[in-house]
């Protein structure tokens, strides 16, 4: 058996210090296989935007290791920590966090600029990345003229362009609107159909319900794990 | 990741907030053109008072006597025999030459056209090269004019201007007081930046204008020439000790209230470039205060412009950026800014510079361009380099949260 794309063990965040001290990761463990995917429900407070960042890498714990495609990612320095951001991770955020003022494509071809890829090829491959999201006719719009739904469907885009071995979105769908929504994760089930290992954060069952594997968490500990049939929305209904 | 990509970043940086990147510039040009033409505007001046002092010439000194109101001190009659015996070759062994003036206006006429001349003076043929007045076309009058007391008169630009409009004025004759003079030269025109127009002037023999204008009183002053600009000191000494000893002066009695009063132009020059130092002192604070203000100017828009941007760095640094990019975007952004800013404040000072401003002629003093252009730029990069490079090392997750 191949290693896991994610191997948490023993994760621990705490915030602040003496009575001030919040934990928010209370020791979680958790491997991800590769081509999995997984929702992280819990409600607000439940740890689960801390643990997306730690397993993003733009946040780092106060204990506990974490294997990132076999790598210790909190042992790793600043240089290949951006490294790890870049090749091994994508990530998708609430807000979209695209960069204002410049074109769609332009914001996919980033992750590509910052690995070092060719001009050429990387006009290339942003498109093809934005024809699989089903926005290549929209690769010339700045993020101000697109909706909420499009933005975020870019943002899916600039994740995967690097072929990151791991798909991470916090809330994906949180500022979207149920048709937007909808669209959004149509992508995420065709990029699971893909082989793409994803893990989602959510607190709307609608969203969890699409994932192999359902994980809540509580108080920054998790109480439920388990594996389900996902969910497919009825074939067709939004073209890609 | 090369150089070249990062720059093309830092341009598409640039050009993503247009208005911004205008203002920011606009903000270091002005604080620069405003330095370099301040710092030129009072060079200007100093310039100009130290050339209007030139042009009296540096290797003479002035004899007047003390007008009247010294407490109770006799004023001295200046006579042309005073003069005369200031040439004294084992007394005054410096002097090269000794002009008395005699001075009052007057009116000239040429066939019906009247002009007011402010100071027709009267004196001897050396006057004109001891006190800087060359003549321009035409000639002087000569030391035979003068002993003969020949009436003849070499007048000034304006005078030339005003009563021979588009005539050839050597030869013409000019009434003055009743009397006609033959016009022999035209005084080369002199630069005239007091209140005063030194161009209205006409010279005649010293003779002639004692006969004609001023009767035989006492002259007005007495231009005594060193033989050189080094030994004015030594002339003035000397003049002094012949004037006390004509003058019957007891110089043991303190030489405050010598009826007599010696103006020495390197003196004058001395003390015009104190002031002038004093001056550019002054304006050199002013320059300073007025880069520092322009420094905080250029500070608080890098400040804001880069902490405007921590979010985007955030999004930057979690897509994969390694520090070393980001702060080298940001940096070439700063320079951009910076240098282009202080260019353009450098062209605008450069044009600026050739208008009038204020009655002066601004002229640049090149250490100044130097100046507000390295600091105004060091202040860019440092301010927009620092917050950039604090940004830059946050945890992504932080500089993401950053309102």
């Amino acid at each position: 058996m191949s290693k896991p794309v994610l191997d948490v063990r023993e994760l621990r965040k705490i915030y602040g210090t003496g009575e001030a001290t919040v934990h928010a990761l209370r020791g979680v463990s958790l491997t991800v296989e590769r081509g999995d995917y997984v929702a992280i429900m819990g409600s607000s407070g439940s740890g689960k935007s801390t643990l997306m960042n730690i397993l993003g890498a733009l946040d780092v714990p106060t204990s506990g290791q974490y294997l990132l495609d076999g790598v210790d990612v909190s042992r790793l320095a600043d240089r290949q920590l951006a490294l790890a951001r870049n090749r091994l991770i994508g990530f998708i955020f609430q807000a979209f966090n695209l960069i204002p003022r410049t074109s769609a494509v332009a914001n996919v071809e980033l992750p590509l600029a910052y690995a070092g890829v060719k001009p050429k090829e990387r006009r290339r491959r942003a498109m093809a990345a934005l024809d699989v999201v089903g926005l290549a006719d929209r690769a010339k719009h700045e993020p101000n003229q697109l909706s909420g739904g499009q933005q975020q469907r870019v943002a899916v885009a600039r994740a995967l362009v690097t072929e990151p071995a791991l798909l991470l979105a916090d809330e994906p769908t949180g500022n979207l609107d149920s048709r937007s929504t909808d669209d959004v994760l149509e992508v995420f089930d065709q990029l699971s159909l893909a082989g793409r290992t994803i893990v989602i954060i959510t607190h709307e069952t609608e969203v969890g319900d699409r994932a192999k594997r359902l994980i809540r968490l509580v108080d920054g500990s998790i109480v439920l794990d388990r594996r389900q049939a996902p969910v497919l929305s009825a074939a067709g209904r939004h073209s890609l | 990741m090369s150089f070249f990509e990062v720059v093309r970043f830092a341009l598409r940086g640039l050009s993503a907030n247009k208005l911004r990147s205008a203002l920011t510039m606009l903000g270091i040009l002005i604080g620069v053109a405003a330095v370099i033409l301040l710092v030129a505007v009072g060079n200007g001046s100093a310039k100009a008072i130290s050339d209007r002092i030139e042009a009296l010439g540096t290797n003479t000194i002035t004899v007047m006597s003390s007008g009247g109101g010294g407490g109770g001190s006799s004023t001295a009659k200046l006579t042309p025999e005073i003069a005369d015996a200031l040439i004294d070759p084992t007394l005054a062994p410096d002097v090269a030459s000794v002009s008395p003036v005699v001075s009052s206006s007057a009116t000239l006429t040429y066939e019906g056209t009247d002009h007011d001349v402010t100071s027709f003076v009267g004196t001897t043929a050396g006057w004109f090269t001891a006190s800087n007045t060359p003549v321009g076309t035409g000639a002087g009058f000569t030391a035979d004019d003068e002993a003969q007391a020949r009436r003849v008169v070499v007048i000034g630009q304006t005078v030339a201007e005003e009563l021979f409009p588009g005539v050839d004025p050597i030869d013409k004759q000019v009434t003055v007081s009743g009397a006609l003079f033959t016009v022999v030269g035209v005084l080369k025109e002199k630069s005239s930046t007091g209140f005063q127009d030194s161009n209205d002037t006409a010279v005649a023999p010293l003779s002639a204008v004692r006969e004609v204008l001023t009767g035989y009183g006492s002259i007005n002053s007495i231009l005594v020439e060193a033989t050189d600009p080094g030994k004015v000191d030594a002339v003035q000494s000397e003049v002094t000790t012949i004037l006390n000893q004509q003058l019957k002066v007891d110089a043991t009695s303190g030489s405050t209230s010598t009826p007599y009063r010696i103006q020495n132009a390197s003196q004058l020059l001395e003390t015009q470039t104190e002031t002038a130092d004093t001056f550019t002192t002054l304006l050199g604070a002013v320059a300073a205060i007025s880069l520092l203000v322009g420094g905080i100017g250029i500070t608080n828009i890098m400040l804001v412009t880069v902490t405007e941007r921590t979010r985007e760095i955030g999004i930057r640094k979690a897509l994969g950026a390694p520090r070393r990019v980001i702060l080298t975007q940001f940096l070439i952004e700063a320079t951009l800014l910076s240098v282009l800013g202080g260019a353009l404040g450098v062209a605008a000072a450069l044009i600026g510079s050739s208008f009038t401003i204020v009655g002066v002629k601004p002229v640049i003093v090149p250490s100044s361009v130097g100046l507000a252009l390295g600091v105004s730029i060091a202040i860019g990069l440092f301010f927009g380099g620092l917050p950039a490079s604090r940004a830059a090392r946050l945890r992504p997750i932080d500089a993401l949260r950053y309102e």
